[in-house]
């Protein structure tokens, strides 16, 4: 093991390497990422050391390979599937939701469905309303999913390697706005625990900031303005989405008494009102005043630059949420 | 055996050529039947027939929940499929499974249990008719969405390819589902990487409650299996012989590295789409002359006129089995609920 100062995508592409070099029963299918390394090159070289058997390009089918990764999945394999834009989620619903995350308690838990779903979703690059959605909430009510969500590097590398080992499926939604991203990863880790929580980024006494994915840098950078007004933010990387626990959230609450939560998609079925309804539920009390939450607004993602800018919550929209609790509750 | 029209030449990935055999190699003998094969042919069709009778009585005395679909009359095609297999190979079916599970050997007193909603059931009374599950018999799923289970025997078949132990996926559908986009991008993918699938159609002529001439654009759907330059050949469902010698063919192709076939039986469903649907869309004399061509008796009777067997050892075996259900159901009723307040977690997560 060496920490070394990589990008999230090569932090993807050196997980999958690992995991694939550790198990010879895995394999990974998807659009284009055998000879041209996939569309966003995370896949890049795996045909050359693993051959074409397990680096697979697939027909532009989603239903059908995601499909099959459960019939592969069922008869003793672990395969991985990269779902080219997260967008194109919609195109196989039925086989994640219905198929593969069902079948194992259809079985009375007799069988197991070790699957890897790698979907890259979001917004910030100008792909316009159909290949810059993050899909954190469309499977978000899906029971026998699990979904974990990168924000770094480091991240990438361990959620994945933790996914790629889990003996369920496993959603991975990764951020393309991150994949040039660097930072200090672990390369040759043995350790691939999948994150069972939140993570506190910053500490901070004042207020409670909670995002995911690129809204987490996003967070970080209201926390600077934040600091330059004397408010200390706490910004947490809420990382898991499925199965889902806010208590870390609440716990954060018990000590600023005020919350934001940033989320990169529309307001309505978001995970951030289940958050904001764990907190309620588990620390009341300990709330000065009503969480916000900054989010998408609600019409589907316009492409021209300007428009796609406002749409997307920036570190000034995320400081002046904080700023506005901190007013209401009598400390602005 | 239907060549394909106009075969394309498949493509592969890499820009290799396809393996030879996927062309070359033909095997239209299936290994002969014997009589003995001949009569338990029969006796799986009667214990399906059996069994499904026990359940439309069962469904009505309330201990079916929810609905259920019978597949009487179209036996002969998990019967004929089923016993050209091998118990390493790999199955997928649908709502309508029950025939294809119990062809594979899944034990009836689980099967009446997981109907039952029963603790004993094959799945612990979590599944229920639409979702028996058996991986010891190589039954991997039924599929309760149309259409659903394509791409997941074609997982299966590539699983087969890669483990090079000449396994074969095997794909039970409806006619209904060749109009669902899995079923397109499960055959495309099949024929494209040439794996040990054999895709076998029920066309029953009617998907759910419609007929095939409302929803799709022929009747003869081997012509889909053209479309991907497929092996295919179409047969008569009703006739259990005709049945596994098709599927013997098909499935020597896949161990063979051949690639997949497409096999259309043709056959009817006795009764309505569920237990909810009278099927009266259906005109009688339709009906009628299906009825006819019931494969139980008609195989009955030629296995009599060829003196396979008697008609006092058919008897015997209708009788046998008919006992067999109603006992293993009764058994099943009387085994417990499923406890609850349990810790659900294990179960959803391995």
């Amino acid at each position: 093991m060496a920490e070394r100062e990589i990008t999230y995508r090569e932090a993807i592409l050196t997980a999958l390497q690992e995991e694939m070099r550790r198990d010879p029963k895995t394999l990974i299918m998807g659009e284009d990422i055998a000879e041209s390394g996939g569309p966003f090159k995370t896949t890049l070289g795996l045909v050359d050391e693993f051959g074409p058997a397990r680096v697979r390009d697939t027909p532009i089918a989603e239903t059908g390979f995601v499909g099959a990764a459960l019939g592969l999945a069922l008869t003793g394999w672990r395969p991985i599937v990269e779902i080219m834009f997260a967008d194109f989620l919609g195109v196989c619903f039925d086989q994640i939701v219905n198929g593969i995350a069902k079948h194992r308690l259809m079985s009375g838990g007799r069988v197991k469905v070790p699957v890897t779903i790698r979907a890259i979703g979001g917004a910030g690059l100008r792909f316009a309303a159909q290949h810059s959605q993050t899909a954190e909430s469309w499977m978000l009510s899906v029971p026998g999913l699990k979904i974990v969500c990168p924000s770094s590097p480091a991240e990438a590398y361990s959620m994945l390697k933790g996914a790629i080992r889990d003996d369920n499926p496993v959603l991975v939604l990764e951020h393309k706005a991150l994949l040039s991203s660097k930072g200090p990863v672990p390369v040759g880790s043995d350790d691939a625990a999948m994150p069972t929580g939140p993570r506190i980024l910053r500490p901070g006494k004042h207020v409670t900031i909670v995002a995911t994915l690129a809204m987490v840098g996003r967070a970080l950078e209201a926390a600077d303005l934040l600091a330059a007004d004397g408010i200390e933010a706490e910004v947490m990387d809420l990382r898991v989405l499925r199965p889902f626990d806010a208590s870390a959230v609440a716990e954060s609450v018990r000590k600023t008494n005020r919350l934001v939560l940033v989320e990169e998609q529309v307001a309505a079925g978001g995970w951030s009102a289940s958050v904001v309804a764990d907190v309620v539920t588990e620390a009341f009390d300990y709330l000065d005043a009503p969480p916000i939450r900054v989010t998408l607004p609600d019409y589907p993602l316009p492409y021209s630059p300007p428009l796609e800018d406002e749409a997307i919550p920036s570190p000034t929209r995320i400081a002046d949420a904080a700023r506005k609790l901190m007013r209401d509750t009598g400390r602005g | 055996m239907k060549k394909p029209a106009k075969a394309a030449k498949p493509a592969t990935a890499r820009g290799k050529a396809a393996p030879k055999a996927a062309r070359a190699r033909r095997n239209d003998a299936a290994p002969a039947l014997t009589d003995a094969d001949r009569v338990g042919l029969f006796q799986t069709m009667i214990a399906i027939r059996e069994f499904e009778e026990q359940v439309q009585l069962s469904y009505l005395e309330g201990l079916v929940h929810g609905t259920t679909h019978l597949c009487n009359g179209q036996e002969a095609v998990a019967a004929g499929v089923c016993k050209a297999l091998r118990d390493d190979d790999y199955v997928t079916y649908t709502y309508r499974g029950h025939g294809h599970c119990l062809a594979r050997g899944m034990d009836i007193e689980a099967a009446f249990a997981e109907l039952f909603g029963r603790e004993t059931g094959v799945c612990g009374g979590f599944g229920g008719s639409m979702h028996l599950t058996d991986m010891e018999r190589g039954l991997i799923g039924a599929f309760g969405i149309v259409g659903a289970g394509l791409p997941v025997a074609v997982g299966a078949g590539l699983s087969a390819q890669l483990a090079a132990r000449e396994q074969v996926s095997v794909c039970f559908f409806g006619d209904g589902a060749t109009n669902i986009g899995a079923f397109h991008e499960a055959m495309n993918m099949a024929q494209v990487w040439k794996l040990p699938v054999v895709f076998v159609c029920e066309n029953n002529l009617y998907g759910e409650f419609s007929h095939i001439s409302h929803t799709t654009p022929y009747e003869d759907l081997v012509t889909r299996a053209a479309g991907y330059a497929m092996e295919n050949v179409k047969v008569d469902g009703n006739d259990v012989e005709a049945v596994y010698e098709a599927a013997a063919v098909a499935v020597a192709r896949a161990r063979g590295g051949g690639g997949p076939t497409f096999i259309e039986c043709k056959t009817y469903r006795h009764r309505g789409h569920s237990r909810t649907d009278p099927a009266k869309y259906r005109h009688p004399d339709e009906l009628a002359a299906w009825m006819k061509r019931d494969p139980i008796p008609v195989y009955r009777a030629r296995l009599v006129k060829r003196g396979v067997i008697t008609d006092r050892k058919a008897d015997a075996i209708v009788a046998k089995a008919r006992e067999a259900s109603k006992a293993a159901a009764a058994r099943a009723a009387a085994a417990a609920w499923p406890a609850t307040g349990r810790d659900m977690a294990a179960l959803t997560f391995a």
